[in-house]
């Protein structure tokens, strides 16, 4: 697979010259390839945030280098708008960010910046709107007038509607009731299967990330310490652990299973996944 | 960027000013001004700008710091120092077009420069050693008198105390903000006047939301725990001056006395 960006040996330092020095991301590499669901997870403070700024060329790096494509994004720091709207970014609690009189121009408001027409514009965001789950009867409502998760849905369409090339979401889940949870992330789910473009998730939820991602890259302390397929990474559960994270709760409990003396693979991590296991061990087809 | 207003900023620290009794700095910081503004001639600038350089020496922040809190003002500086300059009559020195500058011009732009500096980095010096809690508590106190002719010492303090400690949150808030908008291209760099001024509003929307919306909480949080002003109010940290507070506010007087003597004296 191609990488679509490369983060080389990113160095991000806060506060330099003050008492609050301190460096958020610290020699981090990585690759993002084309058209995959990468999730990014780390405990809180470990830098996450930090790092998906920088890969749409919001904070400036310290020291280090990211390519979008083949091109150093800072080589032309004139052209860092187009970056923008190559790589869309979602912030933590998008909702904050709406301001317009109605949905609809809220959700343009990105594809007006990039200076597209009048009926390309409408198209994005009628196409960005059903991505997001919202129905084309809340388009003509005040933002300010739907409810926390709705709310989301129009920022997280705001972003959808410049069709980047890879979609960065910070915590996309954060705060929403399990249903709605479950809802966004299926969204989500449907817009990577049926764009086939990036998808980037940042969040602390592992079970989240493991019903979604193809690969996971994990940070802790301002790098990154593991990377590599769900499975890969969450048979290394005791290296989770010491840095603050942990596995799924189905691979807790294919974790005690395997403790107990049951011969199963200990890093299953959805469901689905565990009951075929148990199965197989059966020599039948599961029956709860 | 906007995290680099450094204007009130507090830096955490265990020197002796930072030790010292808020009211006390208060007051040191208003002996330093009047004594500021009677010095006359380099001998007198020279006496508070020595008593300025021992304060920061002890206070440990970074000269830097003090400098970098000029920058906002240097409009104000330089447009004094000009009108003074060409605008002082006395014996001229140089004379162009219908301007002249006199000596006397130069001497005051030059002492007024001084002035305005030494004036910033005092004050400054009291916020970058004291919390603003402190500060506001400090001033609580001295204004307590005020209360006898019904003054609302306390809630004027509370404000100040609520409104010092949202300015970092409302920034955080804006930079928070605006990296969303620009996230979605937004520009705020370039075009004229009245783009420029049509490109905030995506950033005052939903600041001010958000501000409400904090307000609200706040209002609904202090209720919940009975806030109910002033009265019969204790507190968690007491004031209490000790030695080093009155050797320090003797040593203040002194370099007023000081100025005051030497100004007479026209030096």
């Amino acid at each position: 697979m191609k990488p679509i960006i490369r983060v080389e040996n990113l160095v991000h330092t806060y506060g330099i010259n003050t008492p609050f020095c301190r460096s958020a991301v610290d020699g981090v590499s990585m690759e993002i390839y084309e058209g995959e669901f990468l999730g990014i997870i780390g405990h809180t403070g470990s830098g996450k945030s930090t790092l998906i700024q920088h890969l749409n060329g919001l904070l400036k790096p310290t020291g280090g280098t990211i390519f979008l494509g083949d091109r150093d994004i800072w080589a032309d720091p004139k052209k860092i708008r187009e970056v923008r709207f190559r790589v869309g970014l979602v912030f933590q609690y998008p909702e904050y960010q709406l301001f317009e009189e109605t949905v609809y121009k809220d959700i343009a408001f990105g594809a007006k910046n990039m200076g597209l027409e009048e009926g390309e514009i409408d198209r994005r965001v009628r196409s960005a709107a059903a991505f997001a789950g919202l129905g084309e009867d809340l388009l003509d409502k005040s933002p300010f007038d739907l409810s926390g998760g709705q709310k989301r849905r129009v920022a997280i369409a705001g972003v959808i509607a410049m069709e980047p090339e890879v979609l960065i979401l910070d915590e996309p889940s954060a705060g929403l009731d399990p249903a709605g949870r479950r809802s966004l992330l299926e969204n989500i789910r449907r817009y990577h299967r049926e764009r086939g473009t990036t998808v980037v998730m940042v969040s602390h939820s592992m079970d989240e990330v493991a019903e979604n991602v193809d690969r996971i890259i994990v940070l802790a302390d301002a790098g990154v310490v593991m990377s590599g397929t769900p499975h890969q990474v969450f048979s290394r559960a005791r290296e989770l652990m010491d840095v603050g994270l942990n596995v799924p709760q189905v691979t807790q409990v294919a974790m005690e299973l395997t403790r107990l003396g049951v011969d199963i693979d200990p890093a299953v991590y959805t469901v689905a996944d565990l009951r075929a296991a148990l199965a197989a061990r059966r020599g039948g087809t599961a029956k709860c | 960027m906007l995290k680099d207003i450094t204007l009130g900023q507090f830096f955490p620290g265990n020197s002796l000013a930072h030790r010292l009794d808020p009211r006390t700095k208060i007051v040191l910081t208003l002996l330093y001004i009047v004594a500021l503004f009677c010095a006359k001639w380099f001998v007198s600038y020279g006496l508070v700008a020595a008593v300025l350089l021992i304060a920061v020496k002890i206070s440990g922040v970074a000269p830097r710091a003090l400098v970098k809190g000029l920058k906002p003002i240097l409009f104000i500086i330089c447009f004094t120092a000009v009108l003074n300059l060409l605008y002082t009559p006395g014996e001229p020195l140089v004379s162009f077009w219908i301007f002249t500058i006199t000596r006397e011009g130069v001497q005051t732009a030059f002492f007024m420069i001084l002035r305005i500096v030494m004036l910033i980095m005092g004050t400054f010096l009291l916020t970058y050693t004291t919390s603003p809690i402190a500060l506001t508590d400090g001033l609580e106190t001295l204004l307590g008198p005020l209360k006898k002719i019904r003054v609302p010492v306390h809630e004027l303090a509370m404000i100040m105390s609520i409104a010092l400690r949202f300015i970092p949150t409302l920034i955080e808030e804006t930079d928070k903000i605006m990296s969303a908008q620009k996230a979605r291209g937004a520009d705020f760099e370039t075009g004229n006047i009245l783009q420029r001024a049509r490109a905030l509003v995506p950033i005052l929307v939903p600041l001010f939301i958000s501000a409400f919306r904090r307000a609200d909480e706040l209002a609904v949080a202090m209720e919940c725990r009975c806030y109910h002003g002033g009265q019969g109010r204790t507190k968690l940290r007491v004031l209490r001056c000790e030695a080093r507070d009155y050797l320090v506010l003797l040593a203040y007087c002194l370099m007023l006395a000081g100025v005051l003597v030497l100004a007479r004296f026209g030096l």
